[in-house]
């Protein structure tokens, strides 16, 4: 459903992306770990159309040109990033926000609107998947949320807009114990055969929880490894070292 | 008394082809307070931007043209139900005004208390002229043109009055509309509200006119509050944009008094709203809210004055404007606190939002302290669009103006929650939401 090929992308002709290839069929779920500054969100940034990059190569997303639409229809094709830092929109009720969002989307798609009515039995059902209270969301988008309230927000986003292809960037930063297991089986329950998922993580404790099909390790722009599960298992003791793009080896790339 | 002509010599000289034409109704006082009103505009002409106040703003436009005062007499095309579009009626007491003089066809003065009179300055002239001596006489706005303009012209406008601890519930709106077709007229109201001590009354005052006719309102509302009086005063300056609008709001209050003015400014070519207010009384309370909204041309200027008098008093401003294509905004804030005005808390904010490189924004908060036991703070802030806000918005599927709109619409939002009176708010809010494109409309519940 995602096909990457060689893709490139560089900000102020710094070249941050260095020809990333990737494969991810429908349903399926694979890891991104990698050191810091390896260009994780950046390729998140790209998928979802953060303008300001210079792209070359592509990416074809449900046999479209995924880098030719604008952030809004990627969206209505059912493009979805929890983000790593969630912006704060001080004056945007964050019910009101995702209700215009769900109803965004399914203009787009020419279905039916929601009402307030329709959409709070929704929402409220969506809340209890990641454990959320009820006053977030008369509250305004993630203004004054902690670290790990704005990351269960991405996720309460995630069940109410219903994505195809989800991006969770380092979703479970920031969350303690209990709200890991939280969010996890949310995401957990979020799983279809109709849902593709690409985790970016730093720990391997998440993918104990939110479990993959392939792990792919990033460095310096482009993707050195890739295995299964146990490839986290693996760099967790070993840590990334020895893997430079120089020793790319394909691994199991679906 | 007849006509006098006194030579003026404004900048671009076409405002002095004005003349009063009093037409012998006027008494000893009065004429002669309109003859030095006039005189001190020959004298002193009318501001440039080398006068602090008038800095930032061009007066251009107004001085070059033709300007003819305007008479009483209907407009040729006015009805009840452009009056009813322009200001939504709130089915209290309503005192409707066409170009400056009162129309009782569209007015309704029903429904007030036996202690609050609601009547015209023209009324009150006719039957105890004696009565407005005290404003008429003493010129306000003596050190500008333009209110000096506004004393030898005024002749109509809302006299209001609340005898002691008088409570009217329904807001009295005065609606002031313009309909010049084809004749440049100025037009000068000069209302007048008194509130006694302990009575509680709102004032919604608008501003409205036809698309494409130019004429100038130059308005003066004065406002005297007694003791423990309380008014909320509430302005919407939705003139069409080839009007100019000058406004005077002077603001008096004794001890224990509270006042609140919440100003929303949409239209016109060149507006400016000033206010003054005098804490005369101890412990009065002071808040002045406002919103600009200028868009293509557009210049609109806020210049605030409060005066801490009296001891421990308290004034709150807070001031947003968002500001699209060259739109031009002005926030000219000053407070004054006078030796011996101790504890005196006073606090103003003054936030803009820039849409656009070509929009600008002058903005001068100002304190003036001459006494230590003080609480003062300001703060002014401009900013832009927020990128990762937009995109955010964008990534959940929002098009570009919709994400626009309600990002804009946010950052006025916490204003338009200030109205109280829930039509009004409801009016104010479509009108702003519109302005903004599709996307832009209530984003809290
Ligand atoms: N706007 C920008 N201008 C310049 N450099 C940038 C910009 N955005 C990202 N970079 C650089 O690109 C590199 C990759 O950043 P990116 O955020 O993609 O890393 P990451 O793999 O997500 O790291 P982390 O694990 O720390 O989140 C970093 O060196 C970063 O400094
Ligand atoms: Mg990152």
């Amino acid at each position: 459903m995602l096909h990457i090929k060689e893709l490139h992308a560089s900000i102020d002709s710094k070249e941050i992306l260095r020809g990333v290839n990737l494969d991810l069929k429908p349903g399926e779920v694979h890891a991104i770990m990698g050191p810091n500054g390896s260009g994780k969100s950046t390729l998140a940034s790209v998928l979802i159309g953060r303008d300001g990059y210079d792209v070359s190569g592509s990416v074809t997303y449900e046999g479209q040109d995924l880098l030719a639409l604008s952030p809004e229809e990627r969206a209505a094709a059912g493009v979805f990033l929890a983000f790593q830092h969630p912006v704060e929109i001080p004056g945007v009720g964050n019910m009101y926000f995702m209700r215009t969002a769900l109803n965004s989307l399914r203009r787009q798609r020419g279905q039916e609107e929601l009402d307030a009515v329709d959409f709070l039995a929704l929402a409220q059902e969506r809340m209890k998947l990641v454990e959320m209270d009820q006053t977030f969301m008369s509250r305004s988008v993630n203004e004054g949320f902690s670290g790990g309230e704005k990351k269960r927000n991405e996720i309460l986003q995630m069940a109410i807009l219903e994505p195809k292809l989800a991006i969770l960037d380092e979703t479970d930063s920031g969350l303690d114990i209990d709200a890991l297991r939280v969010v996890a089986s949310g995401v957990n329950a979020l799983r279809s055969e109709g849902r593709t998922m690409l985790v970016i993580t730093h720990h391997q404790r998440l993918l104990d929880y939110i479990v993959p099909d392939f792990v792919h390790v990033m460095a310096a722009g482009q993707i050195v490894h890739s295995g299964d599960k146990d490839l986290a298992l693996e760099l967790e003791a070993n840590g990334y070292a020895g893997l430079t793009p120089g020793s790319a080896r394909v691994g199991a790339t679906a | 008394m007849t006509a006098v002509k006194v030579p003026v010599r404004a900048a671009g000289g076409v405002l002095s082809e004005l003349s009063p034409g009093r037409d012998g109704r006027d008494l000893g006082w009065l004429a002669e307070a309109r003859l030095k009103a006039l005189e001190w505009v020959g004298k002193n002409g009318f501001p440039s931007r080398k006068d602090e106040d008038w800095k930032y703003t061009a007066l251009d436009g107004i001085l070059a043209v033709p300007f003819v005062a305007a008479g009483a007499g209907p407009g040729p095309r006015v009805t009840l139900d452009l009056i009813n579009k322009a200001a939504i009626d709130l089915g209290g007491p309503r005192l409707v005004f066409v170009n400056g003089h009162f129309s009782p066809e569209f007015s309704r003065l029903t429904g007030l208390p036996s202690g609050a009179v609601v009547t015209t300055l023209a009324a009150v002239l006719e039957t105890s002229p004696d009565r407005l001596k005290p404003f008429l006489g003493h010129t306000p706005g003596e050190h500008h043109a333009f209110a000096a303009f506004n004393d030898v012209f005024a002749e109509d406008g809302a006299f209001i009055h609340f005898t002691n601890d008088t409570v009217v519930d329904e807001p009295i709106q005065l609606v002031f509309f313009s309909d010049t077709e084809g004749v440049p007229l100025m037009t000068s109201p000069r209302s007048v509200i008194i509130a006694d001590s302990g009575s509680r009354a709102t004032i919604v005052e608008t501003y409205a006119g036809l698309d494409g006719d130019v004429y100038c309102t130059n308005v003066v509302t004065e406002v005297v509050l007694a003791e423990n009086a309380r008014i909320d005063h509430y302005k919407v300056q939705n003139e069409p944009t080839t009007a100019f609008h000058l406004a005077l709001l002077d603001v008096r209050q004794a001890r224990g008094s509270q006042f609140a003015s919440r100003s929303v400014m949409l239209g016109s070519s060149v507006a400016r709203h000033e206010i003054r207010v005098r804490l005369e009384g101890v412990e009065a309370e002071v808040s002045l809210d406002g919103i600009y909204l200028p868009q293509g041309e557009q210049v609109h200027d806020n210049t605030i004055f409060v005066d801490h008098v009296a001891t421990n008093c308290t004034s709150h401003q807070l001031y947003k404007g968002v500001l699209d294509d060259r739109g031009h905004g002005v926030f000219n804030g000053h407070i004054m606190v006078r030796h011996g005005a101790d504890g005196t808390d006073a606090n103003q904010k003054n936030k803009n939002l820039l849409l656009n490189d070509r929009a600008q924004v002058d903005t001068r908060p100002r304190l003036e302290i001459y006494t230590d036991d003080v609480k003062c703070t300001h703060g002014a802030a401009v900013g832009q669009m927020d990128d990762e806000a937009l995109l955010y918005l964008r990534t959940r599927g929002l098009p570009l103006e919709s994400a626009r709109g309600l990002l804009v619409y946010a950052f006025v939002q916490e204003m338009v929650d200030r109205i109280e009176l829930e039509p009004l708010r409801a009016s104010l809010e479509a009108l702003v939401s519109t302005r903004f494109g599709s996307g832009a409309h209530r984003v809290q519940q």
